[in-house]
């Protein structure tokens, strides 16, 4: 491995397209958020600067850690989250700006999305405070949740790009153009709802009920971490959705101006779903994913393979 | 002036303690929050802990038993923060100035845990949101 081979790595994972890269581009879409649900509102919203604003802000105060905490687990909890947002990032932009993937990118990128809640999770309870506990735990629950219908639907996608895990391969198809894999779309839609945490998913961090829930005891530096986590992953997961299922985005030409729109799509739908429902319970959000959206991501299934052994393209 | 106050006029995130109002100035704060007046476009959240406070907005004079109360939020507001006193209550203890049951009004009961709090003041029975916005953007500057 030459020094060049080294150096360009680093500049990829650190610049473009991996940390700062996807770190402004969080912003922005955190910063798209909060502009489209104040205007759903009839309010003005923050400036665009507002989320780059708050992160340094928060950098610039005090880290206090409470005395009943695990003080390593607290503080190393946002850098797990942080990294995993990062390197799913990069294998993203990669794969989609360069055509870079390898066999299996795909389980790789699932189990990378996993990490983010998990270290949310972890540094729940690691906080010391019963309110933090209990957001944790619902966090866990939440997960145990959303995860099965998800990997459902992914197992549609992967059936209908002739059973590759390859991303440049999935890519290549847009597999929403199909009855299951319009099903498999919206599933996971709602699945990608509760992995961002936004309404009416958001029990883990429940602000008016649980006083802020996991981040209950955070503050200053480690918040910021947390908040930059969430605002990578609000850039990461509508890329991933627009690579799995709407067919890619392709940066070449006409495909630019695709490419963004299918991003948009993705995320002004889930901040439209934001805005529109309240939050529910937990028992509910467990219900709702197991009962309803995990049979009809069984039916999408069922629907592709059955297209693939009848030979219907459309089904 | 250095980039921490800059950053924290940008993007003050409040907490709302209520240490024994009456209630009218904690209704008055609420409507800042609503569309009608919209202070998210200056950057003010309300979030639901003081860890991630930069503003205490206290309403209310304080009573006897959320004196101590008071001062364990204030120790929990990771430092630099900001100490709102809105209403007339607040200021002075207002109408309860003789009353038996009041510990001071807020900035004597601050400065009791910390002689250099920054204090700010928005007397009225209630003020009204205008002045309320107008007092923020008016501390704010001095900072």
């Amino acid at each position: 491995m030459s020094a060049a081979t080294v150096g360009w790595y680093a500049f990829a994972f650190l610049v473009f397209p991996g940390f700062l890269f996807s770190l402004a581009g969080g912003l922005l879409a955190s910063w798209v958020d909060r502009k489209v649900s104040a205007r759903v509102q009839w309010r003005v919203g923050p400036p665009l600067g507002q989320p780059l604003f708050d992160v340094v802000k928060l950098l610039g105060k005090e880290t206090i850690v409470p005395e009943g905490a695990n003080r390593l687990v607290f503080l190393v909890a946002p850098l797990v989250g942080l990294a995993a947002a990062t390197v799913v990032s990069t294998i993203l932009w990669m794969a989609n700006l360069f055509a870079v993937s390898f066999v299996g990118d795909l389980i790789v990128v699932v189990y990378l999305f996993i990490l983010p809640p998990v270290s949310v999770m972890i540094g729940g309870f690691a906080s010391g405070n019963p309110l933090a506990a209990t957001g944790a735990s619902r966090e866990m629950k939440l997960i145990l949740a959303y995860e099965l219908p998800f990997l459902i639907c992914l197992a549609v996608a992967i059936i209908r790009s002739d059973l590759s895990i390859h991303l440049v391969d999935i890519a290549a198809r847009p597999v929403a153009g199909s009855v299951s894999g319009l099903l498999a779309f919206l599933v996971s839609l709602l699945c990608v709802q509760a992995k961002l945490g936004f309404t009416p998913f958001d029990v883990a961090e429940a602000e008016t009920e649980i006083m802020g829930g996991v981040y209950i005891e955070y503050s200053g530096a480690p918040l910021a971490v947390f908040k930059l986590t969430q605002a990578m992953l609000l850039i990461a997961l509508p890329v991933f959705m627009a690579t799995v299922f709407l067919g890619g985005m392709h940066f070449s030409g006409w495909g630019i101006l695709w490419a963004i729109l299918k991003y948009l799509l993705v995320v002004v739908l889930v901040i439209l779903i934001k805005n529109t429902n309240p939050r529910v319970r937990i028992d509910q959000a467990v219900g709702f994913f197991w009962k309803y959206m995990t049979p009809v991501g069984v039916l999408a299934a069922a629907l592709a393979l059955a297209g693939r052994a009848f030979g219907i393209p459309w089904l | 002036m250095s980039w921490k106050m800059w950053a924290l006029k940008k993007s003050p995130w409040v907490f709302h303690v209520n240490t024994g109002a009456c209630n009218n100035c904690d209704i008055e704060v609420l409507e800042l929050l609503t569309p009608r007046f919209d202070v998210e476009r200056f950057g003010i959240r309300l979030v639901g802990t003081p860890r991630h406070a930069d503003a205490l907005v206290v309403t209310g004079g304080v009573t006897r038993q959320a004196a101590p109360r008071l001062k364990e939020v204030y120790r929990q507001t990771p430092k630099p923060c900001v100490v709102f006193a809105i209403g007339a209550c607040a200021c002075s203890m207002g109408i309860f100035k003789e009353g038996y049951h009041m510990a001071g009004p807020v900035d004597k009961v601050i400065r009791e845990e910390d002689p250099n709090a920054i204090i700010m003041y928005i007397p009225g029975c209630p003020p009204k949101p205008e002045a309320m916005i107008l007092g923020v953007v008016k501390a704010l500057s001095l900072l």
